[in-house]
């Protein structure tokens, strides 16, 4: 845990620096540094974390800063009170716009987010609040917080920011920091590893709107004149966007670095140049823009923080060391895969009933039923596009079915969402993997397991348990893209694992890996079988299946061709026939 | 009383077809762009400022006043403000854009995404300014003398109805109908509007097709140039302009793009079109001030009941 040092010696230095500046026009430019690193950092919650880029911020601003002068002008009221009014004000509008809005995604969702202050804009004009100035309270200065020394106001607006700090920090080191980092890196794997990401992106955005709408209260407060486009306006959007991204996105230092640097930058250019030859301040502020993103694309706190680890690492002289063995060995050495003795029993745990999904008119699945026992592994195989893993998606909940049942310990879990399933005991794998790749392994596997962790230790048990039961401990610290296609395949397991899954599908978990590399994962597999989680995989070569599975279940064109034991299925006729064509039946049986 | 209701109606939707035609062909630069690289560029609307400065100046310092007169010189230093935009925007791909996307930003958070947004906001920021710096803050404007006459269609079959139609409005939504034609054809024609069209697809199949993407996006970025300079060149003959007049319009074409559906180039022409109705049609209803809010709205209920937009295809993999 970093402590909080850092932080207070910044704010006590910028304290200092606030007291020794007398110059008006300064101080306003260290007010407003600290205002929009404020913005920055709400944005941040929002935008950084769940990569979800919000062009309309100045929504959540503006409402801020109306609430404020409004409040004010027409109700007398003070700043004090306003302020946290606007908070609520900025959380509720927070939750209007984000319930329509995210269900867009990417590019849709950046720019329908540019219409809500846009359009809030005009209909402000409308109402006839083109301009308006907070009436001056000169009998009490401190209850409406005008204050006559503008030292005042930076020290109120170092307060806000240190709070928003905090906030942050503690969003960043919890679940729900995780939650949103997930969703920014995988939002279909956080949703299968038992996140609720609507939920989730819901408390970011009315976190995030909250901030803004104090935020903006409190700049109405320093400038004491309010118009549309000044707290609504396409600039005060890009102003958020601005600092986070020039600093650095998705980390608590970006937006504060930003601002530092872009503000007094484009105040001073201001003041020094745009009265001898208009537009030349920004021109030059549009040039240190672009040439510090060409040179730090990620802004300047990743760039910096790259730098720093790769020059430490120099100068250490240690490498990553790459050669290592990344695995424990598995403790069933690959020879020994012989069919172990396993509980299993008659009970069902999954049953599935009609099962059928049509994507117009491919019937990917029809008519699909089967069931699996406790503690048994069953094996579904088929040629390429035999509807496996839309079986899959069906069953944890990705794609709702044309018809039909999935019961899970006798309740139809159809209609569920993937978290819903996931909480339920349903784990899954993927395909085509979909690791969090700026992640660690570790953290990786944590995110699965908030799913049945009541807290953050016990998150952090269950991830390290799962990590060590793959067998992955001695690579858990490294992030995930400098991981191999196996361990990639055993960290999707112990991040399903880590979720305490009585059912675990995986999809094609053997796909891609040399053949030493399968028999390891096998043995993975199965020592979890003889743990007594049951286990659905997918698979469409038979042989490394054999030895593993007790059951087959056969698909082709979406519909069941066999299902039995393993030795029945490999000398069905109509299997050979799905697999290989007529021709080989004969040569196959003999 | 009808009368005056239906001929208010129809002189709107009239207004909201010709202006339409115009933010169509503006879509379809952006639209271009934006289908073709998916890099969202906040510099287009300065793109059209260029274009509308250009066309002034072609117009009135290059002799083309001289050659073609008031009447077609307009619109001959409109068009040729394009190939110059092409070369503007042909540039600032190579020298700044291409260097955060492509190739060079597949290891980046969010692929490069955010370094592309702030990239192209700093462009526009030394574009205003530096247009600032040197056309000045008065406001411009390309008058040709049909901006003052107008077409009468009527008395139609009551009387008291006619219809006006601006000449140089009429005109200049039809060569903007001419113009997206021309470029329809060339994408879908030529050799070169292939290698667009695969480069869009999938970048990393066309490269291994052979196709040189990079180039594929150098062209396609001074192509949006070029086509929404012009369409800012039309626009100019109807109404005055200054150096920051592309912010106002930058937000109309990302919006005309996300209604036709993100890629689709001739639905970028539509979603243009749909706005340019929206904003006439909504000031039968609605007072003047509401005019651009309706078109946010409008925006936002067609986003929510088809976000992948008119034309738009929703493909998604687990």
């Amino acid at each position: 845990m970093r402590s909080l040092a850092p932080i207070l010696l910044a704010a006590l230095i910028y304290t200092g620096l606030t007291l020794v500046v007398s110059n008006s026009y300064y101080q306003l430019m260290l007010t407003l540094v600290l205002v929009w690193a404020s913005f920055g950092l709400s944005w941040n919650i929002l935008s950084g974390y769940t990569g979800l880029i919000s062009f309309g911020h100045a929504a959540f601003f503006g409402l801020g800063a109306y609430t404020t002068a409004l409040g004010q002008i027409y109700f007398d009221l003070t700043p004090w009170l306003l302020i946290p009014i606007a908070a609520a004000i900025g959380a509720v509008s927070g939750l209007l716009v984000g319930f329509p809005t995210f269900r867009l995604r990417g590019h849709y969702f950046a720019l329908a987010m540019l219409a809500y202050p846009l359009a809030m804009l005009y209909v402000f004009e409308w109402l006839g609040y083109q301009e308006l100035t907070l009436p001056i309270k000169r009998e009490a200065p401190f209850a409406y917080m005008q204050f006559s020394d503008p030292r005042l106001y930076t020290l109120v607006a170092l307060g806000l920011l240190l709070g928003i700090v905090l906030i942050t920090r503690a969003v960043e080191r919890s679940r729900f920091g995780m939650a949103l980092l997930a969703i920014k890196q995988n939002e279909a794997a956080a949703e299968a590893a038992g996140i609720n990401t609507l939920a989730w992106k819901l408390r970011s955005i009315v976190l995030s709107g909250a901030i803004a709408g104090a935020v903006g209260a409190f700049y109405a407060v320093v400038l004491l004149v309010v118009t549309p486009s000044s707290v609504f306006g396409m600039l005060v959007s890009a102003q958020a966007l601005t600092v986070a991204m020039f600093g650095g996105v998705g980390t608590l230092w970006g937006p504060l670095i930003g601002a530092a640097a872009l503000i007094p930058v484009g105040e001073i250019l201001n003041a020094e140049l745009s009265a001898r030859l208009p537009g030349i301040q920004g021109v030059i502020y549009g040039i240190a823009i672009i040439v510090v993103i060409l040179v730090a694309p990620e802004g300047i706190f990743w760039t910096l923080r790259d730098r720093m680890k790769r020059s430490a690492r120099a100068t250490a002289g240690i490498l990553p060391d790459l050669t290592a063995p990344a695995t424990s060995p598995a403790p069933n050495a690959p020879a020994s895969i012989v069919r172990l003795q396993r509980i299993t029993s008659r009970e069902v745990l999954l049953s599935v009933r009609g099962l059928s999904k049509s994507f117009g008119g491919l019937k990917a699945v029809q008519d699909v039923n089967f069931d699996v026992h406790h503690g048994t592994i069953l094996g579904i195989i088929g040629p390429n596009g035999a509807g496996k893993t839309t079986l899959f998606n069906l069953l944890n909940g990705f794609l709702p079915p044309s018809s039909g049942e999935v019961m899970l310990d006798g309740r139809n879990m159809i209609g569920c969402k993937p978290h819903v399933l996931c909480r339920a005991g349903v784990g899954r794998t993927f395909q085509i993997m979909r690791p969090f790749a700026r992640m660690s392994v570790r953290d990786n596997v944590r995110v699965g397991a908030y799913v049945q962790a009541a807290s953050e230790q016990e998150a952090h048990r269950l991830a390290a348990d799962a990590v060590n039961r793959v067998g992955l401990s001695q690579v858990a610290d490294r992030v995930a893209a400098e991981l191999t296609t196996k361990q990639l395949r055993l960290m999707e397991i112990a991040r399903a694992l880590a979720g305490k899954p009585r059912l675990l599908l995986l999809d094609e978990t053997l796909a891609g890996l040399g053949h030493g590399e399968v028999d390891e994962v096998t043995a993975v597999v199965q020592r979890l079988a003889r743990e007594g989680i049951t286990i659905a995989i997918i698979e469409h070569t038979m042989l490394s299946m054999v030895r593993l599975v007790d059951r087959f279940l056969v698909l082709d064109h979406g519909a069941v061709l066999a299902d039995g034991e393993p030795q029945h299925i490999t000398r069905d006729q109509r299997v050979i026939e799905a697999y290989l064509g007529k021709k080989w039946v004969a040569y196959a049986q003999t | 009383m009808t009368s005056q209701i239906v001929e208010d109606v129809l002189q709107a939707l009239v207004a909201g077809l010709l202006s339409g035609a115009i933010y169509g062909l503006m879509c379809v630069g952006l639209g271009l762009i934006f289908g073709v690289m998916r890099v969202i560029n906040f510099a287009q609307g300065d793109f059209m400022m260029l274009g509308m400065y250009a066309a002034y100046y072609l117009f009135l310092a290059a002799g083309i006043q001289g050659i073609f007169g008031n009447v077609i010189g307009p619109y001959v230093a409109i068009l040729l403000s394009g190939p110059l935009l092409f070369l503007f925007g042909y540039g600032i791909h190579r020298l700044l854009v291409s260097r955060v996307t492509g190739q060079r930003t597949a290891g980046l958070e969010g692929e490069g995404h955010f370094a592309q947004l702030i990239l192209t906001l700093g462009v526009a920021l030394v574009l205003q300014n530096g247009g600032l710096i040197l056309f000045g803050s008065v406001l411009a404007s390309i008058r040709t003398p049909l901006s003052s006459s107008a077409w009468e269609i009527g008395p139609l079959w009551s009387d008291s109805i006619s219809i006006f139609i601006n000449k140089s409005r009429g005109i200049a939504a039809l060569i903007s109908i001419l113009a997206m034609t021309a470029l329809a054809m060339l994408i879908t024609r030529t050799r070169m509007g292939k290698a667009l069209r695969a480069s869009a697809d999938n970048p990393v199949a066309a490269t291994y097709m052979g196709i040189d993407i990079d180039r594929s996006y150098r062209i396609a970025f001074g192509l949006g140039a070029a086509v929404t300079a012009v369409a800012g060149g039309l626009l100019a003959t109807n109404y005055p302009f200054h150096p920051y007049i592309g912010t106002d319009y930058v937000i109309v074409m990302y919006a005309g793009v996300v209604l036709g559906g993100m890629g689709s180039i001739i639905g970028a022409f539509w979603g243009g079109m749909t706005i340019g109705l929206v904003q006439q049609l909504a000031t039968l209803v609605l007072p003047t001030q509401l005019q651009n809010a309706a078109i946010f709205v409008v925006f936002l209920l067609i986003v929510f009941f088809r976000p992948q937009g008119f034309f738009g295809r929703v493909v998604e993999r687990t």
